[in-house]
């Protein structure tokens, strides 16, 4: 049996391996969640990842400007650049196969050019760095936004319950039962197909805008969230504490807000690096069928999408910010795991006593 | 149990009902939107869209234009493409529809099978590097786009190695029906399978790991080691067919959402005729009427896999049924 096994564990905290129930005690359960984190070498590896490429991401401007001196949003077909001290065409005619059609400049591994141009001799390396922004921008803006409407939706619907919990949990299911993907695709193909824009009222949006690949996948992504969270609420409401403070007059802004957040915010943390892998992926995908970030912005998905007719000759421009989406939604995943862990010991304990069991 | 069926059933056409509502209102009520704007091309006169609105019922009102539509798709069957007026959707559906069932199947059967192989050897590894180390190919494959993934097996065995042993035999991208040509049909969808599969190994081999794990602490696993069963019998007779039960409803809903839209991506990829390449063709020319029929064929299938995954997990598992 495992060396915690027998020990007491003090009411409602659960131990991680190696820790006493000596130790927890009266400890604010951030603070040692945050202390299993830092603990947790693999998970502290994928955030460092992750935050790189955030860096990365964000200083595309500075590469592209200073340092590459390229610029990434405008076509470049009859342009220069200077590789090895010679001028060369970013486009040279006839470069094909079969000698016809137009050809790329490839990968220079210098500072300009550094993975080639795409068929619009734009710079991919710089692309893929600005469309790095982009994805992150749109795919941490979406899951915020998600759960943080879903939790105000579950903690409403939990406390209230009654005709407000059944609205509520009824609209939910008619979303969760719509395939999201669809959804998302109808979405976005209708709000496109204004060419000028949206205008709601005083609200005028472009449809270049950011914003609406973002609120589309906070919405389709809301029920997700939304399901655990009122679950939770539903079972914190039941809890002694929470009966104390309606005794005591409480009110129900109090209830909800400093009695029962707190308890059902750690569903949120723990939920969230996998939902901004979820919808980063999301986006791209929406965006390689060129209904997410319109041209001539750039994300991930847009970039692999115009590297497809240059697949066989410039396979880069498509391989490399997939290469980027993998490397930041691997990162998510690991890190969201290590989160789990550390907020919630109990899930990695059964784990650790089946095996000692076997 | 019948009672149970029937209100479940009730629920569904409740839902099917509700999900062409708001389909409808998606596409042809968004506020800000109108659809007669992808009709009549770039800067119409006003003529030519009141002639167009008129032409497509979409002057009258919205319940009215939401009859029709929905008599066009279900009961007359005669709607057309707003591009192509010889194109008539629900048999361009019905057409397309086995090329998506050709794919997701030959995936699931790949998938599951992988993934239960990958799930056992990882728990029954466990405490080697090799369980680690499954567990983390298991995590690249749940995080890479799977469109991305098709690209790279394409670029790899249509042209980087296709000259080669390895893949000469890879046919050009295309599909040839089942009926035709079996042979073929099976080399044009081997490498569609793959890679739609990998994700999904990777997500079942990790979530079939954990349950395993899980139910290898209850007491009735105990009790069948000491009846003195083999460690064999016990992880593949009572540990696998317990964590199976999660693992059957997880499968149905996913089944369902790769026929109903979710193989999308890996159809454009692969250019598979199926259902997903014609909503992707109809998003191109802003084809309503057909990305309107394809949005809720899908829906139709994912709402009944939920339901068919409802009562078949109320048989396998009596609890459930009250609810």
């Amino acid at each position: 049996m495992a060396e915690f096994a027998f020990e007491p564990e003090p009411a409602g905290v659960a131990l991680a391996p190696g820790e006493t129930a000596r130790e927890v005690a009266g400890k604010n359960p951030w603070l040692l969640a945050g202390r299993r984190l830092a603990r947790n070498r693999v998970a502290l590896a994928a955030l460092a990842l992750f935050l790189a490429i955030v860096v990365v991401s964000f200083g595309a401007p500075i590469w592209a400007n200073h340092i590459a001196h390229v610029d990434p949003f405008s076509s470049n077909v009859n342009g220069t650049t200077v590789v090895d001290g010679k001028k060369v065409e970013v486009i040279q005619q006839g470069g094909g196969a079969l000698g016809i059609g137009e050809n790329p400049i490839g990968p220079t591994w210098q500072k300009n050019y550094l993975l080639g141009a795409d068929s619009q001799g734009r710079d991919v390396f710089a692309r893929v760095l600005y469309g790095g922004r982009a994805s992150l921008l749109i795919g941490v803006g979406s899951a915020l936004i998600s759960c943080i409407v879903a939790l105000l939706l579950g903690l409403v619907a939990g406390f209230f319950r009654g005709p407000v919990d059944v609205f509520i949990s009824r609209v939910m299911d008619l979303v969760w039962a719509f395939p999201i993907f669809l959804l998302a695709i109808s979405l976005a193909t209708v709000l496109l197909t204004a060419p000028d824009g949206l205008q709601w009222g005083p609200v005028r949006v472009d449809p270049a805008s950011l914003w609406i690949p973002t609120f589309i996948i906070a919405l389709v992504y809301v029920p997700y969230v939304y399901r655990p969270v009122r679950g939770q609420v539903l079972s914190v409401r039941e809890k002694e504490y929470v009966e104390a403070a309606i005794a005591q007059g409480a009110s129900t802004w109090r209830l909800i807000f400093v009695e029962i957040l707190p308890n059902v915010i750690t569903t949120i943390v723990v939920m969230l690096p996998l939902m901004i892998a979820t919808t980063i992926l999301t986006e791209s995908a929406l965006s390689f069928l060129s209904i997410g970030v319109q041209p001539p912005a750039a994300s991930w998905g847009t970039i692999i999408e115009d590297g497809q007719g240059l697949l066989y000759t410039r396979p880069w421009v498509a391989i490399a910010p997939g290469i980027m989406i993998v490397l930041t939604v691997l990162s998510l995943n690991v890190l969201g795991d290590g989160v789990r862990d550390a907020l919630d010991p109990r899930a990695k304990l059964r784990l650790k006593r089946a095996k000692v069991g076997k | 149990m019948a009672v149970f069926i029937v209100r479940r059933l009730f629920g569904l056409v409740l839902v099917l009902f509700a999900i062409t509502v708001l389909t409808f209102l998606i596409f042809f009520a968004t506020p800000g939107v109108d659809p007669t704007r992808a009709l009549a091309g770039r800067n119409p006169t006003p003529e030519t869209v009141a002639a167009v609105r008129h032409q497509f019922g979409l002057d009258r009102s919205k319940p009215a234009q939401y009859a029709l539509m929905m008599k066009r798709l279900f009961i007359s069957r005669d709607l057309v493409s707003y591009g192509n007026q010889a194109l008539r959707v629900v048999p361009a559906i019905k057409k397309a529809a086995p090329v998506t069932f050709s794919l997701v199947i030959g995936a699931a059967i790949i998938w599951v099978v992988m993934s239960v192989v990958v799930g056992v050897l990882a728990v029954v590894l466990k405490g080697s590097i090799w369980d680690p180390v499954l567990m983390i190919l298991a995590l690249i494959g749940i995080s890479m786009p799977v469109f991305w993934l098709g690209e790279v097996a394409n670029l790899i065995t249509q042209d980087r190695l296709h000259d080669t042993f390895l893949f000469s035999w890879v046919p050009p991208l295309g599909y040839t029906p089942l009926t035709e040509n079996p042979w073929e049909w099976f080399k044009h969808m081997i490498i569609p399978w793959f890679t739609l599969s990998v994700l999904y190994i990777g997500f079942y081999a990790r979530v079939l790991r954990a349950s395993m794990l899980d139910v290898a602490n209850e007491d009735f696993v105990r009790t069948a080691r000491a009846k003195g069963l083999s460690e064999r019998r016990v992880l593949l007779r009572h540990v696998l067919r317990t964590s199976m039960i999660t693992f059957v409803s997880l499968f149905g809903l996913d089944f369902g959402v790769l026929v109903g839209g979710g193989a999308l991506v890996t159809e454009v990829v692969f250019g598979l005729p199926g259902v997903g390449l014609l909503t992707f063709r109809s998003l191109q020319s802003l084809d309503l009427p057909v990305i309107m029929a394809t949005v809720i064929y899908g829906a139709f299938f994912i709402t009944i896999a939920n339901a068919v995954v409802d009562i078949l997990y109320a048989r396998l598992d009596p609890r459930i049924r009250p609810a």
